[in-house]
């Protein structure tokens, strides 16, 4: 006679020992309680930007002024400065990280790729204030005097590379941030270009591709949900990056025309301006701020969720 | 069952009992100390009329117990505050006094919502934000020391700059674009100013000495009045900004032409070169804590009732520089610990007296005499609990 089968158990209601039922619960309550504290944060800014809301409308979103002596206040400059600067990063940030990962993880021989990694990791672990001193005396100074000046001599007839250059500004920001995105990437990348496997790589070989095929045409399409993960949290930094950023963003407050102007970004604003805000409509416009900087974060993680299940959607039908 | 981490948790709570017990018992005050700092109280004469000097009136002493007064509120005065706590806790071991410099706003929002014993504030509170105040309180300000804000500028082989009000609002506005502009020039004869751009540096965090500058701006130009007004935080019509006084330094440092304003305290520690503005009798006057003393001077007879002075701006007098403000400290009139009510106005009545000594080497200036006097007098009107703290 066969034995029944033995299902593996489950932490179900029905578990009646005392440290599952524990485990279960303390394990619930963990989840739970981190929910909770996100919707709480959520509400908390939603329930106290209601006065800027009220008294600007949706114009708020739209509106360049920010005078605090007249109490009109607007986010515009700072949505914009936010996304520039981070869409600056990741444009620097995103080919050469993929590249790195590729190399480290296909490249290069194990006793270069493993002293590697730990160091681009590292720059992960560097405060965020240095690099805005580093940014601030070594290169700001350094864009200004070379990098921009060539860059305006060669491309200035585009108007997004026009104009004067102080060194600091949304390019310098664009920059330190793109370093400060890139272990992320890196890191992220190199793991999931490392777990596709073998198979994949000696299928292709034995077809007869070069290295570049082989990266390009099976290890890249296997990994590509995980890269793009990988940006996605690469961006989530750069939007909220604030030390680093104020010290070289130049602070000004009119929309940026090109992308060697001064701007300023919402967690820079927030972070500058909250502590000497009047009690009232002023804080209440920064926490609106606040809270629009909420929402663009949630809303980008939203449609890169989507993006990746597109792509990995679209990889499980071919 | 006492397993061997359960013995080694009990003996690692067994010694952090034992440290704290020490630790704790180290910060009481021996009777002999709480004796000598109230011996002086007894021992001092009649007080005197009009002068102020310490040794003539019956100075208010502190609590006898370990006290920890916490306070909150602007950059501007911290360096100053820091030494005064240190000096004060040498005097009287039991006292300590924590402060957290934060901001202007912050530490008035702090004294509005009873977080700390007292705040400091550059600018004296608005009335709005009094009347955020809880219902039935009264907020004391108490001058402790004044501040200039000077003009700092990067014109390698300009030695001497002087500007006149006229030239700054230009600056500022964005309407004087160049330093060889020849509104700049004639008051520049000796100079050679180059064709360089002015690049404009400001504040872009909310600050007192924004405030002060904005409102000398204010003042002198009807342009900047209307266009943009006066503020801790303003929206400007020209420049970048920069964070804090040291980025405002910075700023101006790194690039050739720029302008920017900083703290006359900070300029003297950095060394910056600074520009002489032109002051009410037309004299061209460097930032100086005397310069800053002769401007509170002018404008002693004019104080408020109320103690909320606003920046002093083109006072009269030869060496008067234009731009000077006050910054205060913030206490509730009624303390409702009368310990730490006594404690406080302990420690004002001696940055309002032996304090005034050290302000002028970190590049404070001291109160003028009619003020101090006045300040120390408004001490007499605090009561912990109902009943007057120094009679």
């Amino acid at each position: 006679m066969a034995a029944p089968p033995i299902s593996p158990r489950r932490l179900t209601s029905r578990s009646g020992s005392l440290p599952d039922r524990l485990f279960r619960s303390v394990s619930g309550l963990a989840a739970v309680g981190i929910t909770f504290l996100i919707i709480a944060i959520g509400l908390m800014l939603a329930l106290n930007s209601t006065q800027a809301f009220g008294r600007f409308g949706l114009g708020f979103i739209t509106s360049t002024t920010w005078d605090p002596v007249a109490e009109v206040f607007g986010a515009l400059p700072y949505v914009v400065g936010t996304l520039l600067s981070s869409a600056i990063a990741l444009v620097i940030a995103a080919p050469i990280g993929i590249l790195t990962a590729i190399f480290l993880a296909e490249l290069a021989p194990r006793r270069l790729s493993i002293p590697l990694t730990f160091l681009i990791e590292l720059l992960a672990a560097i405060p965020s204030v240095v690099f805005g001193l580093w940014g601030v005396f070594v290169l700001s100074p350094f864009l200004g005097s070379t990098v921009e000046p060539f860059l305006i001599r060669t491309l200035g007839w585009i108007p997004i590379f026009a104009g004067p250059s102080y060194g600091i500004g949304l390019f310098s920001a664009g920059i330190i941030l793109a370093i400060m995105v890139l272990p992320t990437i890196v890191a992220i990348s190199r793991e999931v270009i490392s777990s596709v496997p073998d198979s994949q790589r000696e299928a292709m070989a034995a077809l007869g591709a070069t290295r570049w095929e082989i990266v390009r045409r099976a290890v890249l399409p296997f990994a590509r949900s995980g890269i793009i993960g990988a940006i996605i949290l690469g961006l989530g930094r750069a939007l909220g990056e604030t030390m680093a950023v104020t010290m070289v963003i130049g602070n000004a407050q009119d929309l940026p025309t090109s992308i060697f102007d001064q701007s300023q970004t919402i967690a820079s604003k927030i972070a500058t301006t909250f502590n000497e805000a009047s009690i009232g409509l002023q804080t209440s416009s920064l926490i609106a701020l606040g809270f629009i900087l909420l929402v663009i974060t949630i809303g980008l993680n939203v449609i890169a969720r989507l993006l990746v299940r597109r792509v990995t959607s679209g990889e499980r039908r071919t | 069952m006492s397993t061997p981490v359960t013995k080694r948790l009990l003996a690692l709570g067994l010694l952090v009992a034992l440290g704290a017990g020490a630790c704790s018992s180290g910060a009481t005050p021996s009777p002999s100390a709480a004796a000598s700092v109230s011996a002086p109280s007894q021992a001092a004469s009649q007080p005197a009329s009009g002068s102020p000097a310490a040794s003539t009136m019956t100075a208010p002493a502190p609590a006898t117990a370990s006290l920890t007064l916490q306070g909150a509120g602007a950059t501007f005065p911290a360096p100053l505050y820091q030494t005064w706590f240190e000096a004060f806790n040498a005097k009287y071991s039991n006292i300590q006094i924590d402060y957290q410099s934060n901001g202007s706003g912050a530490g008035i929002k702090a004294i509005t919502e009873g977080t700390v014993d007292f705040g400091a504030s550059d600018a004296a509170m608005k009335d709005d934000e009094i009347a955020k105040l809880p219902a039935g309180s009264k907020i004391v300000h108490i001058p402790t020391a004044l501040g200039a804000v000077v003009v700092i500028y990067n014109l390698p082989g300009v030695a001497e700059l002087n500007l006149d009000a006229a030239n700054v609002a230009g600056i500022y506005l964005g309407t004087i674009k160049k330093w060889n502009d020849p509104a700049v020039a004639a008051n520049n004869s000796s100079a050679t100013l180059p064709d360089k751009d002015i690049l404009v540096v400001h504040r872009s965090d909310g600050s007192g000495t924004t405030n002060a500058f904005t409102t000398y701006l204010d003042t002198v130009s009807p342009d900047w009045h209307s266009k943009v007004g006066k503020g801790k935080e303003v929206n400007w019509p020209a420049g970048v900004g920069a964070q804090g006084n040291d980025g405002v330094a910075g700023g101006v440092k790194q690039t050739e032409g720029a302008v920017g304003y900083v703290e006359l305290n900070y300029a003297t520690t950095a060394s910056l070169t600074s520009a002489k503005l032109k002051n009410a009798d037309g004299q061209f006057v460097a930032g100086s804590t005397d310069g800053v003393t002769a401007a509170a001077e002018t404008a002693a007879s004019s104080f408020p009732a109320d103690f909320r002075q606003a920046p002093i701006i083109n006072g009269a007098g030869a060496t008067t520089y234009p731009i000077a403000s006050y910054t205060y400290l913030l206490a509730y009139l009624d303390q409702k610990d009368a310990d730490k009510g006594k404690t406080f106005v302990s420690f004002a009545y001696w940055a309002l007296t032996d304090g005034q000594a050290t302000e002028t080497s970190l590049g404070y200036a001291p109160l003028p005499a009619a003020i101090q006097q006045k300040s120390i007098d408004e001490l007499h009107t605090f009561t912990g609990g109902g009943s007057p703290i120094w009679p």
